[in-house]
């Protein structure tokens, strides 16, 4: 059963979303109040998007910036969606359903060979993770006062280390996904200081184009 | 009060749009083979942007060098002298070969 397996492989990842939900719930109580961070991080359930909504919110703005902010930093989801999507089956609602439970980590970990995805696998990491994430606003909006400023534990690095991780065990395509690996790392670097955020992670998928070259050209 | 929730809603179902578009566009059926290897890329490509911009970039997205990445260069110690330690357990059973499907 792989979603079991998705389970058991998302434990990590479920200790990093807890102590990442944690620090959300700190910063968002000031602003959005007790219950509202705790329902957003339930309907919402997406760290960058929920982290940047806040951000515009903390700064005074209005609802349409921290929806355009959180939008944008949610758009990877649009390309993830393309990549899973001939491996959803049934009707178009239950295809779109199958989707939900998409996160970054769930779906990098779910890729299999020939562009294939193992979606229960990828259920199973959600199934772990989304508790988690629900708890950890909790306690964060609650114990705000105890744990004082989450900026400075350090967590922003936790996820990139196990992206690196992820990307270094897992890495799909041989020679060619190191080659799209660091090309998409630049394409990012290269358009952050120009784009709102949200948008340099789109720009790194345009790196998987690289598919396209004759092999021939490659090797 | 109400621009947090009117954030809130209207994230949550944008979110979700977001994520079932594309099985919903283009769900239940075999894409041509150039596509499928571009999306076997995709992986790699995300995880690398994600990275770099989790890692080198501030909220406001500006380019810094700040402690974060000398903690990716730690983790990435640990990553070169053994490549499944960071993950351990998560990587463990998906050694096993995938059920067969359809």
């Amino acid at each position: 059963m792989t979603m079991r397996a998705g389970m058991k492989g998302g434990l990590p990842v479920a200790a990093a979303s807890l102590l990442l939900a944690i620090s959300f719930g700190v910063l968002a109580q000031p602003v959005m109040g007790t219950v509202a961070p705790i329902v957003m991080s339930a309907v919402v359930f997406a760290g960058s998007a929920q982290f940047g909504a806040l951000a515009v919110l903390a700064a005074g703005g209005g609802a349409g910036a921290a929806i355009g902010a959180g939008v944008l930093l949610n758009m990877r989801y649009l390309p993830m969606g393309i990549a899973i999507a001939s491996s959803t089956r049934g009707g178009p609602l239950r295809r779109a359903l199958a989707a939900q439970p998409m996160i970054d980590a769930g779906w990098a970990m779910a890729s299999r060979a020939h562009g294939r995805y193992d979606l229960p696998y990828m259920w199973g990491v959600t199934t772990v993770c989304y508790p988690t994430w629900i708890a950890g606003t909790t306690l964060g909006v609650f114990a705000g006062d105890l744990i004082g400023d989450p900026d400075r534990l350090g967590l922003d690095a936790l996820f990139p280390a196990f992206f690196l991780a992820l990307l270094v065990g897992e890495a799909r395509g041989g020679r060619l996904g190191i080659v799209v690996a660091c090309l998409g790392s630049l394409l990012a670097l290269a358009l952050a200081p120009l784009t709102p955020p949200g948008v340099p992670v789109i720009a790194g998928c345009v790196a998987a184009l690289a598919a396209l070259i004759p092999a021939r050209g490659r090797s | 009060m109400s621009t947090t929730w009117l954030t809130i809603g209207v994230l949550a179902v944008l979110t979700a749009a977001t994520k079932g578009a594309g099985p919903l566009a283009l769900g239940g059926r075999d894409l041509p083979t150039p596509f499928m290897r571009v999306i076997e890329l995709l992986a790699p490509a995300i995880l690398a942007a994600l990275i770099v911009v989790g890692t080198f970039t501030n909220r406001d997205g500006e380019v810094v060098l700040d402690a974060r990445a000398a903690g990716l260069a730690a983790a990435a110690g640990v990553l070169a002298v053994n490549r499944r330690s960071l993950l351990g357990a998560a990587v463990a059973p998906r050694s096993s070969p995938p059920a067969s499907g359809p």
